[in-house]
């Protein structure tokens, strides 16, 4: 498969829809339902090539940056497609559009206060809302730095704003930049290893990748079959099974 | 105003192990009991079945059988200078909220607690003299005996079909089994579960250290078995989804599918679920309570359910916060250590170190819950010297897996980049040949440990929610050196490829990641009514038709798993209540 198609057309898609609304042109939401957009300069793409992503929550914006994230973190190479291939991108979107990303379970009462490390998480944000103010943050950082947003900055400048998040180097203001970092990092690989059924771990390439069953159910005879021997995996998801 | 329903024989608080246990022990016995459970139904059949079950991100990330912190959580903190905040998300500990509580989703690892802890502070005194345990070691001793409860242990391990292999029959010292545990009447009623490579790889390296592994004593039978009250088990299928999800099998010992649906065939037993208890009750003369006070939580609306008996089973941390928010024994003053609610909550410490073994295949997705083979030497062992290292207490070790599943678990050595192809190619290259050794250790009680009512914050339900200040003092933070020390050793001398190695907590206490839900004390058996809240027989000393059951009533915390002591506590409770309803008032 291929990497460049793919990239050019995301970005085509995306200068698309934003000349588009600077231009007035798709001022309704319908306007820019995917199905539309997908005709567009989808003809570029490979046949074989996974589904436009079609987004329920991020921006333009977020979406920019999520796929560039993704497709960083986690690059095609002979092991894994490239982040947005697994579909990663689109955990996260229904994720933070989710019961989860709209603080589900989450104690949502103040007062609010920085606390001590070992108090967890405090902010008065949920999931969403964090992801959508550390994204606005690293992009003004990345602005600031690079006179680009993180979508448009090169690989080796994407790596060090990675390195400064993980590292908490760099300051996102009023947001704490491990609290934001935690939050992007574990959506990335659930993105990456939890059941294809959440829109990530496409083709289950994250499971392949490192040989997990899935969701196999009976291993009685294997403890000792497999004891020290590889364990052929073609891996089931609870679709496979349904 | 709450809406008045008959009264019953008993009320049952939370429909966990404890609820569950009593619930089908009262019954047995005549008595009308309704149990009232937050939580809803769920079952095996619908709701724990293949392949819907296997869903790591519903049940391990987001908590899908746990309590839901929106509702009702704590505030945390270190010490009594910081500001207690909210547990916003489960982190640390993850108790049930559902129908069977924590008990379904957990990992089964049954231990029988000793007179090591329940003698506790005369056998330190005795052997190393007074001054060897700290002036702000709050420990004390249970007035409880193993004797006394051996009996209650076997009832307990035969419910939950526990698999494993004696180490000590009525003083007989058998080979393969812990020969450090005290005497048992009699076998398991399962033998072990089948060793993967790495307990296998432990138990070697360990046996030829000189010190005594043997197979984890769990709740997972080992084969189909029926128990001794008719509730079936399959066998365990080695699914690797274990602790944090129901079993599809029905091979984990879980009250959901033993002692409810028992209790469930009674005429005498009713179950309302969705029902929140905001309250206990008292008299005019605070020496009796009357019944409940709950909340349906589909519509809003309020019920008193008065009881002659009212029992506690709600989880050890939502006991001691039901005991303070009825008002119910005097809360605890750590200035003037005054008070007995919340005193002597204890936690678990840890070390672990993971070995990578080139070559080797661990096959991680493939274990039991109670996959590990253990080793006491440091634990109830009374033969290790604890003088020279200076703690009370110990550790037991174990080498194994239990429910490691993609998403959170994924070793690489230290140092590996974090993400990029780097990290993509090491994830592929270890996740097959990593094996971790880990040590569980106890807690002493301290006097700065314990819980109360926070000021701030509220639950759903307009009540404070319970405040808890909790850390690691020096005796543990000794002891974890020791126990990262000894692991390190035993790694060392399995020559692994590489190993990312133990090290002690000896950070302050924090919220996040998970730990262990083994949350101990806040309202303590003992032998005194100015030192503990509870009797021996979990009898509250201030209202003797209240009984607070579960893990709360431990003065200090072990090293092991608490569920052991806690199953076989209720069923010597249910045995105290058939006793004390034919002649209420103190049992001591
Ligand atoms: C992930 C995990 C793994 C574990 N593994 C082990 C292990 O290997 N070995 C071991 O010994 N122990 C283990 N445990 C601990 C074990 O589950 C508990 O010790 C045991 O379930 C305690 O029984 P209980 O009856 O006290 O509480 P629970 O079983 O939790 O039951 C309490 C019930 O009370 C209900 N409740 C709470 N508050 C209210 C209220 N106000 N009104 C109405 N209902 C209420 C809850 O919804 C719940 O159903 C584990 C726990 C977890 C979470």
């Amino acid at each position: 498969m291929s990497d460049q198609p793919m990239k050019d057309h995301d970005v085509g898609r995306r200068d698309f829809l934003r000349k588009a609304v600077a231009g007035g042109v798709a001022a309704t939401t319908t306007a820019l339902a995917p199905p539309a957009l997908a005709q567009q300069p989808a003809a570029a793409a490979p046949a074989q090539e996974a589904p436009t992503a079609a987004y329920e929550f991020l921006n333009l914006d977020e979406q920019a940056f999520v796929e560039a994230l993704v497709n960083h973190m986690i690059p095609a190479d002979g092991l894994t497609p490239k982040g947005t291939d697994l579909g990663i991108n689109v955990y996260i979107d229904r994720a933070l559009g989710g019961a989860w990303g709209k603080g589900d379970r989450l104690y949502m009462q103040g007062p609010w206060k920085i606390g001590q490390p070992g108090q967890g998480y405090q902010l008065p944000l949920t999931p969403a809302q964090l992801y959508r103010a550390g994204i606005e943050a690293t992009n003004a950082y990345c602005v600031r730095t690079y006179k680009k947003t993180f979508d448009k900055i090169d690989a080796t400048q994407r790596e060090d704003v990675l390195i400064g998040l993980s590292t908490g180097k760099i300051d996102l203001g009023a947001l704490p930049t491990r609290t934001f970092w935690t939050t992007v990092y574990q959506t990335v690989m659930e993105g990456m290893f939890a059941d294809p059924i959440y829109g990530g771990n496409r083709g289950k390439a994250g499971w392949k990748l490192i040989g997990f069953p899935g969701a196999l159910a009976v291993n009685r005879e294997n403890v000792e079959k497999y004891r020290d021997k590889p364990f052929p995996t073609d891996p089931l998801g609870i679709a496979d099974m349904s | 105003m709450a809406t008045r329903l008959k009264e019953v024989d008993v009320v049952i608080i939370g429909l966990g192990w404890t609820g569950g246990i009593l619930a089908k022990e009262l019954t047995d016995a005549g008595m009308k009991v309704v149990a009232i459970e937050r939580g809803e139904t769920r079952s095996t059949e619908k709701d724990y079945s293949v392949p819907n079950v296997r869903d790591e991100l519903r049940y391990v990330q987001r908590h899908d059988l746990m309590m839901n912190t929106a509702r009702d959580t704590l505030t945390v903190r270190n010490n009594r200078s910081e500001e207690a905040l909210p547990m916003r998300r489960l982190g640390s500990f993850l108790p049930g909220e559902v129908v069977g509580g924590s008990g379904v989703h957990w990992s089964g690892h049954t231990w029988r607690w000793t007179d090591m802890e329940f003698k506790v502070r005369s056998l330190y005194e005795e052997r190393y003299g007074k001054t060897f345990i700290p002036a702000d070691m709050t420990i004390q001793d249970w007035g409880i005996s193993y004797d006394e409860l051996e009996p209650y242990y076997d009832k307990f391990e035969r419910t939950a079909a526990i698999s494993g292999k004696a180490g000590n029959i009525r003083g007989e010292i058998l080979a393969g089994g812990n020969p450090f545990e005290s005497p048992r009447s009699r076998e398991y009623p399962l033998p072990p579960l089948t060793p993967i490579l790495a307990s296998q790889m432990f138990t070697d390296a360990a046996r030829n250290a000189g010190y005594h592994p043997f197979p984890r004593p769990s709740a997972n039978a080992s084969r189909a078995y029926t128990n001794p009250d008719g509730s079936k088990f399959g066998a365990c299928q080695y699914c690797g989804y274990c602790q944090r999800f129901g079993c599809e099998a029905n091979a984990k010992g879980s009250p959901h599918m033993t002692v409810i649906p028992i209790a469930m065939r009674s005429p005498d037993f009713e179950l309302r679920t969705h029902s929140w208890v905001t309250r206990v009750n008292k008299d005019s003369t605070g020496k009796k309570v009357t019944g409940v006070t709950y909340t349906n939580v589909l519509n809003g609306e309020e019920f008193e359910q008065p009881a002659a008996v009212v029992l506690m089973c709600a989880y050890a941390i939502n006991n001691v916060h039901l005991m303070l928010l009825s008002g119910i024994g005097k809360p605890y003053d750590p200035v003037s250590q005054t008070g007995v609610v919340g005193k002597n909550y204890c936690y678990q410490t840890g070390a672990a170190a993971t070995l990578f073994f080139e070559g080797r295949h661990f096959n991680p997705f493939m274990n039991a819950g109670g996959s590990n083979a253990s080793i006491d030497d440091f634990n109830i062992n009374w033969a290790f010297d604890r003088a020279p290292h200076g703690f009370v207490g110990g550790y037991v070790v174990g080498g194994g897996f239990n429910t490691v599943l993609p998403i959170g678990y994924r070793p690489v050595p230290a140092g590996t980049p974090q993400w990029g192809k780097a990290w993509k190619a090491a994830t592929a290259k270890w996740y097959q040949t990593a094996m971790q050794i880990s040590a569980s250790g106890s807690v002493m009680a301290n006097r700065n440990n314990y819980l109360d009512l926070d000021p701030t914050y509220k639950n759903a339900f307009g009540l404070p929610l319970m405040r808890m200040t909790f850390d690691y003092k020096e005796n543990e933070h000794k002891m974890g050196r020791h126990a990262a020390d000894f692991i390190n050793q035993t790694a060392k001398s399995m020559n692994p490829t590489t190993m990312n190695p133990a090290t002690a907590r000896t950070d302050p206490w924090t919220v996040v990641p998970y730990q262990s839900t083994h949350n101990t004390g806040g309202t303590i058996m003992g032998t005194n009514p100015r030192t503990s809240a509870l009797n021996k027989y979990l009898q509250s000393w201030d209202c003797h038709n209240l009984f607070v059951v579960g893990a709360n009533a431990f003065p200090h915390n072990s090293a092991y798993n608490p569920t052991g002591p806690v199953g076989a506590l209720a069923y010597w409770t249910a045995d105290a209540i058939k006793r004390y309803v034919k002649k209420p008032g103190p049992l001591v």
